[in-house]
């Protein structure tokens, strides 16, 4: 057991540098899978809600593995699997051009998109008819319907769920170290590894993850009330 | 039985219960009447300390019920309550409804609390449905049994919260009856509720409640007969129209 | 892919038991069921603490729920690697930090449902419960708690398939489970990692659709159990 917590042994030499990089890598990858995420989700909600039937059923099957799949056996599916899909020349440009990072992102963002597109087909389902009813008589089509009326109403409605997803993809980022990329918390195993100093390295991450946490959740909090409809739910 | 000592009581800056000084005596049966917001349903809700009061002293059987020393729950368990939402427990049968404070609260065993819970339901009308559950019986019926179910404990008081209020009006008159039962049997009551009927015949004192005070008190005959105060002339007019 | 399943499928369901210990699907499930079970003393204490009126008990449980809510899972798995032995005094099978891992993670999260639970209820349920004398306690026992805990099973089992997707984490420290399992497969194979993890997708799909089902049906029976219309009049 560690008697004396030498957290100053952490400040010296690389490894500062090496749990920056990190957090940059974890900051990276949650941001590019938080807009391919939400691109993607959107774009299933609204296709979703035109009421086609086939393409229902084949957002409902892409749903249903995103969400029934752990997140971990989707990123090694894309990493291990897809790039046998893949012609030749174009699985080695990937390899050569730090695929762990690209794939593991795709993965990730398209399991949120998932819980992103259902948490807006809930928030949709909780806006009156009469909206998109209202919207349609005076003129506007269904995409513009969808985009100026009832969109911007949903993702109000659905800012804590959202917002939710948005902590769990952030969280979620870790499982990238599976690939081997050296995230946040990849960079605390490196310097745990070289160190020895368990306790304080895990401390280190564990105190960067818990701040931004929290941030995430706070500002959320904030935002949340401050983009409620007003008056209304 | 039941002693208000200068008691006030504010929710924020709004003045709930003014300066009330009341008295119930024991086989006392006294009706709380009044228009909405007059806090009738506040006053009586201090009496078992499910609002607490700012100022002043309620006594029940002598024991202050604010006391630094008072055990609570000790207190409750002499004192009946019958909510306006009968607040009936939906997981567990009548029976268990009747038995679960008696059994948990150590005051009988099962055979003792099983047969007292009997006779009560019998009592009111109910002794086939011990084996029901609270979702499969009327409002008229669960109101019955939570009257059964305050009276399980023996309390000497009965507290009665709009009782009927939530009720479909056919129903209204099994509960009355229930009540008017009790009264005969000189149980000790304070009741709050727009039943004028029911006032008439079997209270002993009336107090009528405005904006927070105890306005008027009288007999029946003397309050229905001839009100000494314009508000409660204006509230009887009303109720009449 | 089907000749990759009917050659392993004994690795897949219930790993290399006899030759090892109990693995693949079976091992999933199993390590699901427990640390779900374990984790349910203290999801309720913690959601007890979070409904409590009192500081003292509030301050702390939302301390442990929110920094369970900031943490990554598999920053739990390395901090019970870590912590584990050292408290038990003696090296930890895998299966065991996961399980402690798990444990700490989903009580806060079961926490959270059982608290939704509670509070969902009528509040006149605790009212007549102190008005009949029942201290807090009791009546939380006796009334409050079974409501609860009842009618979030829905909820409650959905977090059991959430559990589930979680322990392919352990494989990152080495438990065999299933993603273990597989993984294993495609490093004898070699040439074949797609067919291998699209079978490991579909396990998965499939047993958590099973589960999905499963949960439907559970919130069906209790919304009928709910308004009274499951239970039979036993008598007229």
């Amino acid at each position: 057991m560690h008697y004396v917590f030498d957290f100053g042994a952490l400040a010296q030499g690389e490894y500062p540098a090496l749990l920056l990089r990190g957090l940059l890598t974890t900051l990276a990858l949650t941001g590019l899978a938080w807009l391919l995420a939400f691109t993607v989700g959107i774009l299933l909600a609204v296709i979703r809600l035109t009421g086609s039937r086939v393409a229902n059923g084949i957002i409902s099957v892409y749903v249903a593995f995103h969400r029934n799949v752990p997140m971990l056996v989707h990123i090694l599916f894309w990493y291990f699997g897809v790039p046998q899909l893949l012609p030749a020349p174009v699985a080695d440009w990937l390899n050569s051009h730090g695929s762990e990072f690209l794939l593991s992102m795709v993965a990730i963002g398209l399991v949120t998109s998932a819980y992103v597109c259902e948490d807006l087909r809930s928030a949709v389902r909780a806006i009156p008819s009469g909206q998109a009813e209202a919207s349609r008589a005076l003129g506007l089509s269904f995409f513009k319907t969808m985009r100026k009326v009832i969109m911007p109403q949903a993702l109000r409605i659905a800012i804590p769920p959202l917002l939710n997803q948005t902590l769990l993809l952030f969280k979620n980022t870790s499982l990238a170290m599976a690939i081997g990329v050296t995230e946040l918390t990849a960079s605390g195993r490196e310097i745990e590894n070289a160190t020895f100093l368990t306790f304080e390295s895990y401390a280190a991450v564990t105190v960067i993850y818990l701040s931004i946490s929290f941030l995430l959740m706070w500002g959320g909090a904030s935002l949340s009330q401050r983009y409620r409809v007003a008056g209304g739910r | 039985m039941i002693r208000f000592s200068q008691v006030n009581k504010w929710y924020g800056d709004y003045h709930a219960l003014k300066d009330i000084n009341a008295h119930v005596k024991a086989g006392e049966v006294v009706v709380v009447c009044g228009p909405s917001g007059s806090g009738k349903s506040t006053l009586i809700r201090t009496i078992n300390r499910l609002e607490p009061i700012e100022q002043g002293k309620i006594e029940v059987n002598g024991q202050d019920v604010y006391g630094k020393h008072s055990k609570i729950d000790e207190l409750r368990s002499h004192i009946g309550f019958v909510f306006q939402q009968f607040n009936l427990f939906p997981h567990l049968s009548v029976m268990e409804n009747l038995t679960l404070a008696p059994l948990q609260l150590k005051r009988a065993n099962k055979a003792q609390a099983r047969v007292r819970a009997l006779e009560l339901l019998e009592r009111v009308g109910l002794g086939h449905k011990a084996d029901a559950y609270p979702l499969q019986l009327s409002g008229g019926q669960q109101q019955r049994v939570a009257i059964a179910r305050a009276l399980a404990m023996n309390p000497p008081v009965m507290l009665f919260d709009e009782p009927t209020s939530s009720l479909d009006p056919e129903m209204v008159g099994e509960v009355l009856q229930v009540m008017k039962l009790l009264a005969k049997e000189g149980m000790t009551m304070v009741c709050v509720t727009h039943e004028m009927g029911f006032a008439r015949e079997v209270a002993d004192t009336i107090w009528f409640m405005d904006a927070g005070s105890i306005i008027e008190t009288g007999t029946p005959d003397e309050f229905f007969g001839r009100p000494k105060s314009p508000r409660a002339q204006k509230f009887l007019n009303e109720i009449r129209h | 892919m089907w000749e990759i399943l009917k050659d392993n499928a004994l690795l897949l369901l219930i790993g290399q038991y006899p030759y090892g210990p109990v693995g693949g699907l079976a091992a999933t499930l199993g390590l699901a069921a427990v640390s779900l079970l374990l984790a349910f003393p203290g999801g309720i204490l913690l959601a007890l603490g979070r409904v409590s009126p009192y500081r003292i008990f509030y301050l702390p449980a939302s301390a442990v729920v929110y920094v369970v809510r900031g943490l990554p899972l598999l920053m739990f798995i390395f901090w019970a690697y870590f912590f584990v032995p050292l408290i038990i005094g003696r090296p930890v099978a895998g299966t065991t930090t996961m399980v402690v891992a798990l444990v700490c993670y989903e009580s806060a999260y079961l926490a959270e449902i059982i608290r939704a639970g509670i509070q969902a209820l009528p509040k006149g349920q605790q009212e007549a419960g102190r008005a009949l004398g029942l201290n807090y306690m009791q009546t939380m026992r006796k009334i409050i708690l079974p409501q609860a805990l009842f009618n979030m099973l829905p909820s409650m089992l959905s977090q059991f398939i959430s559990t589930v997707k979680e322990t392919s984490l352990a494989y990152v420290i080495g438990v065999q489970e299933l993603t273990y399992a597989a993984n294993q497969i495609n490093s004898v194979l070699l040439t074949r990692p797609l067919e291998v993890f699209t079978l490991l997708a579909l396990t998965y799909f499939v047993l958590n659709l099973g589960l999905t089902a499963l949960v439907a049906l559970t919130e069906r029976a209790i919304g009928r159990k709910r308004s009274g219309q499951a239970v039979r009049v036993a008598t007229t």
